[in-house]
């Protein structure tokens, strides 16, 4: 039997034989976000206590996170960088996202998933290429395996389950995470891509940031479901919601949830709610839609102070380390603002090798006028080279 | 890969050959093509236990098994993502869009990501996937089953766009199609499925590979340039135009089967010779592919030329009802009217069969 027809195998249904396909009770997600540090006295329903080496390592990237977004937009406001879209706020799913995933999985980012990708131990500089604008991508996605920023929303889900699929077929176990927020859980191919995963079972888990605003339209302008994880149910798919600024728990969740699709079980969409607390981008103006004490409401739920303070709260963080800590990500800054301030090497001829694996004759006679265009801009005005008509 | 095309030591005897149709060469190509590469991945809606609408996937399933000839969920925007995640991990994915209409949800992912990701990675996710869409008109279909679509596919860098017009041409471009490490929309004209021809499946002959027009008929008068379900149209129209005019035309038939790449090279030496050309599709006139070809045209042959390049294509309306298709389709009348309206009273390349020197 084939990998597909285990799960989609025809069976005939006589008229009187209706029934559920499945039960739909196991797919319900959790009434409330699951929560590790938030929770009161910060235990997880399994009891079971998070090594300390994970909270570590999480709180060692949610600060340099932190200081990573305070970066990019400050790179922004120097021209470095043509857009940033922020994921301050949003650390604890980025990292989460960056850290659960196993060494052969892959990941599927939208434009505001840098820092996943970064997480993910790809060059900053690197992953910025896209937003810099010195080309549409800057990283070896099948040697780093994150695919490249997705900005038509939600569009790379079904790639996430396609690659899932096709490893599934050849019997490697990787797993595919692909990242959605809240605004794309609206676009058709959100629903195309679950109903696929489930259909044929791939080994993917969508994890959507459920931050608040698809730019200025919040929420109650995007759905009527109840959660974005119920909407999982009608696809068969189990929903799981968590405590997006809770990076303890969303990892928890992302790694049990990459485990069973590693292991046959199918795919999982998780909901994190979280909250953008910058504006879109740098060009947007979130006072145009927001009031100032909501986001003083979620500035009180900070992902980083949430999880530094988790770690005091078990003895594994002190002062010392604190600033130690801030000291490694200001240092990191500074490489990535030095690097980002140096002129990215352009090379227009490359506007053309790449468009086929053989350039077409039109596309090989358009990149000799670019050369003659460039040659002729060498000798400068009045040189005459360049004007000859052809 | 291996070879593109099966070369038993028979190839092309003439003594194996019998009729076969477009629709069963087609299905020929993708079974040899599954066998030779176990990359090679078949997708679609109603592909797998039917063998699909047109019965070009057929026993492709009972063959190869569920998971590589795969009915999908009726949703041509994941299908063709499916695939392009499919195809980033290394498989080579054949997708069957139902109709030409029905390829329209997958727009998105032809343009945003199926065309650019070979560039926008530099190389470093190419994808060789194939796009199987039936096209055009001519055969009583309702609404939304008759569309030629080949317009928006070819405004799209990145994708190669290939028809065939024969049965021979069928086999030999989907073998090049999914051989091919470029995204290839492959449109099958839905009503040359059934056309016939003396072909021998254990040795097709080999055919010029993608990018390559072909002379389907030559001739000295004028050229027709044309692809897909209206070649057919134009060898016929060709045969009628001996008896036409004062002494008869000689027509030059050209089949470029290939949109994207475009051999400009076949089509400028033949309407050099000829000075003057028609193009003639089924896809609406306006802002179609006979406008850029005949723009080519007049670029590159403009002191050739005895008259403008003429295009008889179809009207610039909604693709009508199916009991008034006919008055829209590009027919035989209406092409020997263009080339009546190629203005013979010139003679211009007759005084100077040389060129004149340019």
């Amino acid at each position: 039997m084939t990998v597909l027809e285990q799960h989609s195998a025809y069976a005939p249904t006589p008229p009187p034989s209706w029934r559920p396909r499945t039960d739909p009770a196991p797919l319900l997600p959790e009434a409330e976000p699951y929560s590790v540090l938030g929770g009161e006295g910060g235990v997880r329903e399994s009891g079971v206590e998070p090594e300390a080496e994970l909270l570590l390592r999480l709180y060692e990237a949610v600060v340099h996170g932190r200081r990573y977004n305070e970066q990019a937009t400050a790179l922004t406001k120097q021209g470095r960088l043509a857009v940033y879209p922020s994921s301050t706020g949003q650390e604890a799913c980025q990292v989460a996202a960056g850290l659960a995933l196993g060494e052969r999985d892959w990941l599927f980012p939208s434009y505001r998933d840098t820092l996943a990708a970064v997480a993910r131990g790809v060059d900053p500089v690197e992953v910025l290429s896209l937003l810099r604008g010195d080309w549409h991508h800057g990283y070896d996605s099948r040697a780093t395996r994150v695919a490249p920023l997705c900005t038509p929303l939600a569009t790379q889900l079904p790639h996430a389950v396609g690659l899932a699929h096709a490893a599934r077929l050849r019997g490697d176990e990787v797993a595919a995470l692909a990242l959605v927020g809240d605004g794309g859980t609206s676009e058709g191919d959100f629903h195309e891509a679950l109903n696929f995963a489930a259909v044929w079972q791939a080994p993917v888990v969508f994890l959507v940031q459920n931050n608040g605003f698809a730019i200025s339209v919040p929420l109650a302008k995007q759905t009527a479901a109840p959660s974005l994880a119920h909407k999982g149910v009608g696809y068969g798919v189990p929903g799981r919601l968590v405590d997006g600024n809770d990076a303890v728990a969303v990892h928890e969740v992302l790694t049990e949830a990459l485990d069973r699709a590693r292991s046959g079980g199918g795919p999982t969409l998780v909901e994190a709610v979280t909250y953008r607390l910058e504006a879109h981008t740098n060009a947007d103006d979130a006072t145009r839609y927001r009031a100032a004490d909501e986001v003083e409401a979620w500035r009180a739920h900070d992902p980083v102070a949430l999880l530094e303070r988790g770690l005091r709260e078990r003895g594994l963080l002190d002062d010392e380390a604190v600033s130690a800590t801030r000291e490694a990500a200001e240092r990191r800054a500074e490489d990535l603002r030095a690097r980002m301030n140096q002129d990215p090497e352009l090379d227009p001829e490359e506007l053309f090798p790449h468009v086929y694996a053989q350039g077409t004759q039109q596309l090989q006679e358009q990149a000799v006028q670019l050369r003659d265009e460039l040659a002729a801009a060498e000798f400068g005005d009045g040189s005459g080279a360049g004007e000859d008509r052809r | 890969m291996s070879t593109a095309v099966r070369q038993p030591p028979e190839a092309g005897a003439t003594a194996a050959r019998k009729p076969a149709t477009m629709g069963q060469a087609l299905n020929r190509a993708l079974r040899d093509a599954m066998r030779a590469d176990p990359d090679v991945h078949v997708m679609g809606e109603d592909v797998g236990t039917l063998g699909g609408v047109f019965r070009v996937t057929d026993g492709l399933a009972k063959e190869f098994g569920e998971d590589r000839c795969s009915d999908t969920p009726l949703a041509e925007a994941g299908i063709l993502g499916v695939a392009v995640g499919m195809a980033m991990y290394g498989l080579r994915p054949v997708v069957e869009m139902q109709f030409d209409a029905f390829a329209f949800p997958a727009f998105e992912q032809l343009v945003s990501h199926v065309s650019r990701m070979r560039n926008r990675t530099r190389g470093g996710l190419p994808m060789p996937l194939t796009v199987r869409v039936p096209y055009g008109g001519g055969i009583g279909g309702v609404e939304h089953h008759s569309d030629s679509s080949e317009a928006y596919y070819m405004a799209t860098p990145g994708i190669h766009v290939v028809t065939p017009a024969t049965v021979p041409d069928a086999y030999g471009l989907l073998r090049a199609a999914i051989a091919s490490d470029d995204p290839v929309i492959f449109l099958e004209p839905k009503r040359l499925y059934w056309s016939k021809a003396d072909w021998n499946p254990e040795a097709p002959e080999p055919v010029p590979g993608i990018g390559k027009a072909v002379v389907r008929r030559p001739g000295t008068s004028a050229t027709l340039l044309t692809y897909g379900p209206s070649v057919p149209v134009c060898l016929e129209a060709a045969e009628a135009a001996r008896e036409e005019g004062a002494e008869g035309w000689d027509l030059e038939v050209i089949d470029l089967r290939s949109l994207v790449p475009f051999d400009e090279e076949t089509v400028v030496a033949s309407v050099r010779r000829t000075g003057r050309a028609v193009v003639v599709h089924e896809s609406p006139g306006f802002a179609g592919p006979g406008g850029e070809i005949a723009a080519r045209i007049s670029e590159r042959c403009f002191h050739y030329l005895e008259a403008p390049v003429l295009r008889v294509a179809g009207f610039d309306i909604p693709y009508p009802p199916p009991m008034l298709e006919r008055h829209h389709l590009p027919g035989v009348d209406r092409v020997l009217d263009a080339v009546a309206r190629l203005q013979w009273e010139s003679g211009w390349t007759e005084r100077h069969p040389d060129g004149g020197g340019i």
